[in-house]
């Protein structure tokens, strides 16, 4: 009688990669309401571009890698790309930037690496840098108002659709506006505090719509935790490192950004929780992920501060991705019945 | 007794589903006798035993039917009465799916006891506490009794604690593997054989206490265990901590962590920290064999899963067939059939089901394609970690699996892989579904294949080293035995040239011997140089001769060389000849012999004698030294001794006829040294052999090139053969020149 004789173990836990994944989505969608509500449709046809590039890229380079495309499609991963650029770019972002930068994300930062897991960056962060570099005019001016900051109604459907695929300039400019940590950045070298405060992008703190935007993603976040699905250790290690930063270098905050826009503003929550803690680019030793998260943060600080660009998610994140593996080697936890950990690079390789 | 035990915690572990209900609702049922007992002799780690029976022995139950064969293995005892129908090789529950001997017996139906007695009342003591130790741990070692937890790891070995005092017995029933339910049915039927067991142990290795840890979700098995201890009406320091349900408790490094917070060192062992730890099957077996005398012949084994429709756990004779077990609980085969022997985590999936019951199967599992489907592809690895999250030995899975792949082996190693115990805990919780613990399977297996082949290379490059070693050391004991010699003769040389100088004559010597002599010399010289042309010209006329040419116009050269030299000599000679003659005409006492000056007085004649038994005294010393260093140039050095002996005896009859008759036998004491045609005999030969070694050096040279233009991996061993060969002709080259600088130094000494 012929048996089946596999390896053990014979028995497996009820966890999948696409369940991941999709936990990873669904965690977003107090963010995505959150944005819909204060910045309008642009978030949503972003989201609806984003993945649906995202989706046929995947298929399509799958299928030229004579892949099966409906198991690979399962995993959910590019479905969390898309999803992630969608969010990542400014809700007025022309169509083109979205498409481009979600393919490019998909077919080479990830596919052309050999797919998921063997990336070493960020797909989605990738595909964001590259459109932030090429396109800068598209991706500073892009940036919705929120209704309440214009002192009126966010954007229809059909002006959103005419911005995003129609380009209509004039349209857009009633609509899009600088982010707070641009203004605040530009604006503090003339004035003070309250000078810059005054301004109508920081309007109704609490009331702005990039605060609540941030927690949004932080109660995201916290879901995530919850469900183990990521653990604490980045998102905790860069928050911490940013807020030092800020309060070390930034404290006079006639000078320099204040913490709490560092925090409630900008992409810091959904790069905390969403980005930095992608586990394929990510380090993945507990050590070692307080590390990353903690250079994550202060890169992201530094680049805030003294860059040329408003927010800094993406570089951060990609310039960590490239220490990770040195990171890893040099982080290995304590085995049981060892007395110390063993790090570092075997002696003879 | 309540828990006053404080618990620690080991990193990791995971909660799959327990799946142990099905196999609990039954009590504990005999299985019937099958048709045909098949009994590995290899159930343990260690040794295999040794068969002690033929085929058609009878036997009895009990009877021991293989012997332990060293110190790690253990014996095998027949679970029933019967006879041997064969010991052959037989498929064994095995992963390798090799077979191995097996004794197979076929029952009588009688299950006739051989005469047993428990240990107290074979050595007529009372107490427990009147049998050494040493007696308990070989009474155990005689009843074949290994871990029966799953590993198997003889018993009595563990016992035999080294230098550390033990203060700590752990017993583990834990039994964290979901199904398996043998070790709770043992605790809620048989408590007492485990306590009582746990009092044996205590006494043999002398601990202070014993902890029996038993997970949370086995409320009846700790029950019966403290009702047992409360009916002990003596002391004890017995406890039975529960611990919380978490998979794998049961491992030994995790139950010695939870009940101690203490970690067993890396490759090290339990003992070291002054625990011993055994599983509560092995007591209770450990018990049976100390007071009743029962060899370990039948273990207790779970049979579940949804393809058997009555689950339940059976006492089953070492050797049932996994088959005969089976329909005993009502099997059921589906499409996809697995049967694993032991647990869904760490148990091995069975080729097919003829295959028999060992000492360590604790549950033979049966899962139906629903219950535990198999059909899951893996994903990518997206290093989230779970994985690290889930391990009980807090290593990194994700990293030692990529390193796995990637065949970075000194990175697997870096990264602890040979502390993972694959427990499959990494796997379980792996979301891309990714068989992990295969992979590091994989890696262990092709790093110690690498160990061994590093191993053996090493071995063989010390036994090179050594030989070299051992050549040099000959090489310059030779020398030192020529240098020696080289002093003796120069030393004698003076001697002699000492007392010739006494005299005004004879130099040079004119003998008319010694002209004849040369003359010999010669004329062997020429009939050298005649065949060497032969020789010469037959390579010239034959083209596959055609590459000896170089070698035999050498030889000629040389022989020519050498008849000159002769014929030198020899003039050499005449003419010292007629000086002498000339000398003795004119009345100069020239030639005429002197006691000193004449080779046959019987003054030199004993000196000869004296020499040579002094030289023969020297062999004799060397003989002497040689046999004592058990070196094995004895035989060469006792036909030396022989041929010395010889050369006295003839040196003494010599100076005996010298001294009776002062009568001179010319041809007497003939020269240690061979003479010039011997030589010249032996130079040829020699010249042969380094045209043949030529030959071999080239062939083998062209071997080696081949094989490195065709990149093969035989290029090393083939160069090492041509430096091999090269050597050889060097030394034959070497052989060579000594021998023609002995030769001419004969023909100097002839011709002076």
């Amino acid at each position: 009688m012929g048996l089946l004789t596999l390896s053990s173990p014979h028995t497996h836990g009820p966890n999948s990669t696409g369940k991941v994944m999709a936990t990873v989505a669904l965690a977003c969608l107090p963010g995505i309401a959150v944005m819909t509500a204060f910045f309008g449709w642009g978030t949503l046809i972003n989201l609806a571009l984003a993945i649906a590039t995202a989706l046929t890229s995947e298929a399509l380079i799958v299928k030229i890698r004579r892949r099966p495309v409906s198991f690979f499609l399962k995993d959910n991963s590019a479905l969390v790309t898309g999803l992630l650029l969608g969010l990542a770019l400014p809700p007025f972002a022309p169509f083109w930037v979205t498409m481009v930068a979600t393919s490019f994300a998909v077919v080479f930062s990830k596919q052309l690496y050999g797919g998921m897991g063997n990336n070493p960056f960020n797909p989605a962060m990738v595909g964001y840098a590259l459109v932030l570099v090429s396109f800068p005019v598209q991706l500073t001016t892009s940036w919705a108002l929120s209704g309440q900051m214009s002192g009126m109604d966010t954007a229809s459907f059909s002006d959103t659709l005419q911005i995003i695929f129609a380009g209509q300039k004039e349209l857009a400019d009633a609509f899009t506006g600088a982010t707070p940590l641009d203004a605040y950045k530009h604006l503090i070298v003339k004035g003070t505090a309250t000078d810059v405060l005054a301004e109508d992008t920081f309007n109704g703190w609490l009331n702005g719509g990039w605060e609540w935007m941030n927690i949004a993603f932080l109660a995201g976040g916290l879901v995530l935790l919850w469900r183990r699905i990521i653990t604490w250790h980045i998102p905790v290690a860069m928050l911490a490192a940013l807020s030092l930063c800020s309060l070390v270098i930034g404290w006079d905050e006639d000078m320099y950004t204040p913490l709490y826009l560092h925090l409630l503003s900008g992409a810091t929550m959904l790069g905390a929780f969403f980005i930095a803690t992608d586990p394929v680019t990510a380090s993945t030793t507990p050590l070692g992920k307080l590390i990353y998260g903690a250079g994550v943060g202060i890169l992201i600080y530094m680049i805030r501060t003294w860059g040329a660009y408003p927010d800094a998610v993406a570089f951060a994140v990609l310039l960590m991705n490239f220490a990770a593996p040195f990171i890893d080697a040099y982080t290995q936890p304590r085995s049981y019945g060892h007395e110390k950990a063993r790090r570092g690079l075997p002696e003879k390789d | 007794m309540t828990n006053l035990i404080r618990l620690h915690t080991f990193h990791g572990g995971i909660h799959p589903a327990e799946n142990k209900q099905q196999s609990t609702g039954r009590a504990i049922q005999p299985a019937p006798l099958p048709p045909q007992l098949v009994l590995p002799l290899h159930q343990h780690i260690g040794a295999p035993a040794v068969p002690l029976v033929q085929a058609g022995d009878k036997v009895l139950k009990g009877q021991l039917i293989a012997d332990a064969d060293g110190f790690v293995s253990v014996p095998l005892h027949a679970p029933t009465s019967g006879h041997i129908a064969a010991i052959e090789p037989r498929p064994v529950p095995h992963a390798s799916g090799l077979e191995e001997t097996c004794i197979v017996i076929e029952p009588d139906g009688n299950d006739e006891w051989t005469e047993h007695t428990g240990l107290r009342q074979a050595l007529s003591v009372d107490h427990l506490e009147d049998i050494t130790p040493q007696q308990l741990t070989d009474h155990i070692r005689r009843c074949g009794i290994a871990g029966m937890g799953g590993a198997g790891f003889p018993s009595a070995v563990k016992l035999a604690v080294g230098k550390t005092p033990v203060h700590t017995l752990i017993l583990n029933g834990a039994e964290c593997e979901p199904y398996i339910t043998a070790d709770d049915m043992l605790m809620r039927e048989r408590a007492e054989e485990v306590i009582h067991g746990a009092q044996i142990l205590l006494h043999i290795i002398g601990a202070q206490r014993c902890l029996i840890g038993v997970e949370d979700n086995k409320p009846e098995a700790i029950e019966a265990l403290n009702s047992a201890l409360k009916k002990l009406n003596e002391e004890h320091h017995i406890d039975v901590v529960t611990i919380p349900t978490k998979y794998p408790s049961g491992g030994e490094k995790q139950l010695i962590k939870i009940l101690t917070g203490e970690e067993v060192p890396a490759g090290g062992i339990p003992a070291s920290l002054g625990i011993v730890c055994q599983n509560v099957g092995t007591a209770a077996a450990i018990y049976r064999a100390v007071e009743m005398g029962e060899p370990l012949i039948s273990r207790i084994t779970t049979l579940t899963g949804d393809s058997v429709s009555q689950p339940g756990n059976f006492e089953v004779l070492i050797g049932t067939p996994v088959s005969h077990l089976l329909s005993l609980a009502g099997y059921r085969p589906q499409s996809r059939e697995r049967v694993i022997m032991g647990g869904p985590m760490m148990g091995f999936a069975l080729p097919h089901t003829d295959l028999p019951v060992i000492k360590t199967t604790n549950c033979l599992l049966a899962p139906t394609e629903k219950e535990l489907p198999t059909n899951e592809f893996a994903m990518a690895c997206i290093r989230c970690g779970m994985c690290a999250e889930a391990c009980p030995a807090e290593l990194l899975p994700q990293q030692l699996y990529w390193f796995s792949k990637g065949q970075e082996f000194s990175k697997a190693e870096q990264h602890n892989l040979f502390d993972c115990i694959e427990c499959g805990a990494c796997s379980y919780v792996c979301p891309s579904h990714i068989p992990l613990v295969q992979y590091y399977r994989f890696a262990k297996g092709a790093i110690r294949e690498e160990r061994e082949a590093q191993a053996k290379s090493e071995r063989a490059r010390q036994r090179y080293e050594e030989r070299l070693a051992r050549k040099e050391r000959e090489e310059a004991e030779k020398e030192a035995r020529r240098k020696a010699r080289a002093a003796a003769a120069e030393a004698a040389q003076k001697e002699k040239k000492a007392a010739a100088s006494g005299d005004t004559a004879a130099s040079p010597q004119a003998d008319p011997d010694e002209l004849e002599k040369l003359q010999k010399k010669l004329d062997a010289a020429q009939t050298a140089k005649t065949k060497t042309q032969e020789k010469l010209d037959a390579a010239k006329a034959d083209d596959s001769l055609a590459d000896k040419i170089p070698a035999f116009e050498a030889a000629l050269a040389k022989t020519q060389d050498k008849i000159k030299a002769l014929a030198k000599e020899i003039a050499a000679a005449k003419k010292a000849a007629k000086a002498a003659q000339n000398a003795a005409q004119s009345g100069e006492p020239a030639a005429t012999a002197t006691d000193k000056g004449d080779p046959n007085s019987p003054e030199r004649l004993k000196r000869k004698w004296e020499t040579a038994l002094a030289r023969l005294e020297t062999a004799q010393k060397r003989l002497e030294q040689a046999k004592a260093e058990g070196s094995d140039t004895v035989p060469a050095l006792e036909e030396g001794i022989a041929k010395q002996q010889a050369r006295v005896d003839e040196a003494k009859a010599a100076y005996d006829a010298s001294l009776n008759g002062g009568e001179v036998n010319g041809d007497a004491p003939a020269p240690a040294e061979k003479t010039a045609e011997e030589k010249a005999a032996e130079t040829e030969a020699l010249q042969k052999k380094i045209l043949a070694q030529k030959d071999r050096v080239a062939k083998m040279q062209e071997r080696h090139d081949m094989a490195k233009a065709d990149g093969l991996d035989t290029v090393d061993a083939l160069a090492g053969g041509v430096k091999k060969q090269q050597d050889k002709l060097q030394q034959l080259e070497q052989e060579l020149a000594a021998l023609n600088a002995s030769a001419a130094a004969t023909t100097e000494h002839e011709a002076s």
